[in-house]
């Protein structure tokens, strides 16, 4: 039951960092909550078709679809991840001041909300996935050992949601004025992290080449298995040993993300000034 | 989708490199799972060259290969066929597992 908890814990606990930090950076986006349970229900609905159809996808473009559909997955969460900070960066210095001018910007919250819809739901379908097919085998090979093994699922499921809950906990203490900057830091890394695992991915599939298989090795000083290199790995993006398409993944789509974010907030700070 | 949107995602793809044809003559090697466990237990592969893994999972329940040394990541439906791609590899031992039944399945790739 133990082992059972741990590996559904792990998986769980991507999505979970994820989606606390989303539902943080969202704070001021009206009606967030009901969008973000539609996210959630939306990842878990496909986690499950994705779970079904996991034979049909491997099998596709010739043995490397699943490979192929992780990539396209994660390269979409980044995008709408890239698309959250630049549109807070335009509004953030407007919503630091006052949490309510949101409802001003109705139209865009409205597209915000569809970002974050699309976020949680991908993550959630990405990691679900992963969980559902692991929990199918367990009752699927029956047992008597089976019905303790979910319950260890289900013990996973909710020391996943907690962690994610704490960090959302944790997020909402930091103040205002800096609390935008903050989260939007931290979501320029779980993009990048994202685009370093999609570059692993088609690495695997034999589409990129991977430059250099490891780059490093800190798989002694701090392995991936462990606690702080797991929430680091979700965080950051970090891996014991990467190679060296994935460092060139995450340098590119962080450097692009920051100076995009730079641009829009300059340009849009004549309009915050003249207020 | 906004402007916006549209240009993160031009300029992240014009960030990558074209993406490069697989190279034909790779060599191939094979494992299965069968009750949980890898045949064979240790694969002997060619150091600094890629390598073209298949594993066939002969159980009825999906399992996931796993390696933090390859650092590969895989899941492979109940009777289904997987290929990944893994290396070049540096003369060394590369453990992997079946994450789903880590208890028994267990194995090392071994490139010399």
């Amino acid at each position: 039951m133990f082992a059972t908890a741990v590996i559904v814990f792990r998986e769980v606990l991507e999505a979970a960092l994820l989606i606390g930090i989303i539902a943080a950076a969202t704070r001021a986006v009206p009606g967030r909550n009901r969008w973000l349970a539609a996210g959630i229900a939306a990842g878990i609905a496909g986690a499950g078709l994705v779970a079904l159809g996991t034979e049909r996808i491997a099998e596709m473009a010739s043995g490397i679809g699943q490979e192929l559909f992780n990539a396209v997955v994660l390269g979409l969460a980044v995008v709408m991840l890239a698309w959250h900070n630049l549109w807070m960066s335009a509004s953030g210095a407007a919503l630091s001041a006052d949490a309510r001018s949101v409802g001003s910007e109705i139209s865009s919250g409205r597209r915000a909300r569809s970002v974050l819809l699309i976020v949680v739901g991908l993550a959630v379908l990405r990691e679900g996935s992963e969980t559902v097919l692991f929990l199918y085998g367990i009752a699927a090979s029956g047992g008597g050992a089976s019905g303790s093994m979910l319950l260890g699922g289900v013990v996973g499921i909710v020391a996943g949601v907690a962690v994610g809950a704490l960090v959302y906990a944790g997020l909402l203490r930091i103040p205002l004025r800096w609390f935008f900057a903050a989260t939007g830091v931290l979501v320029l890394f779980v993009a990048a992290g994202m685009a370093s695992q999609a570059a692993r991915l088609l690495i695997q599939a034999d589409v990129l080449p991977s430059l250099a298989t490891p780059l490093w090795d800190t798989s002694h000083l701090l392995p991936q298995t462990s606690v702080a290199g797991t929430l680091l790995h979700s965080l950051v993006g970090y891996e014991a040993q990467p190679a060296g398409m994935q460092l060139v993944f995450y340098v590119s789509v962080l450097a692009a993300i920051a100076v995009g974010m730079r641009w829009v907030h300059r340009k849009s700070e004549p309009r915050h000034a003249r207020r | 989708m906004s402007r916006i949107a549209r240009l993160v995602a031009l300029s992240i793809a014009a960030c990558l490199p074209a993406a490069l044809p697989a190279a034909a003559a790779d060599a191939v090697f094979t494992l299965v799972i069968q009750d949980h466990r890898f045949q064979p237990p240790e694969l002997i592969v060619p150091a600094g060259k890629k390598v073209k893994l298949v594993v066939e999972n002969r159980d009825a329940t999906p399992e996931e290969f796993e390696s933090h040394a390859l650092n590969r990541e895989k899941v492979i439906a109940g009777k289904a066929t997987a290929t990944i791609f893994i290396g070049p590899l540096k003369p060394g031992r590369y453990p992997f597992v079946g994450e789903y039944n880590e208890a028994t399945a267990k194995g090392v790739i071994v490139a010399q």
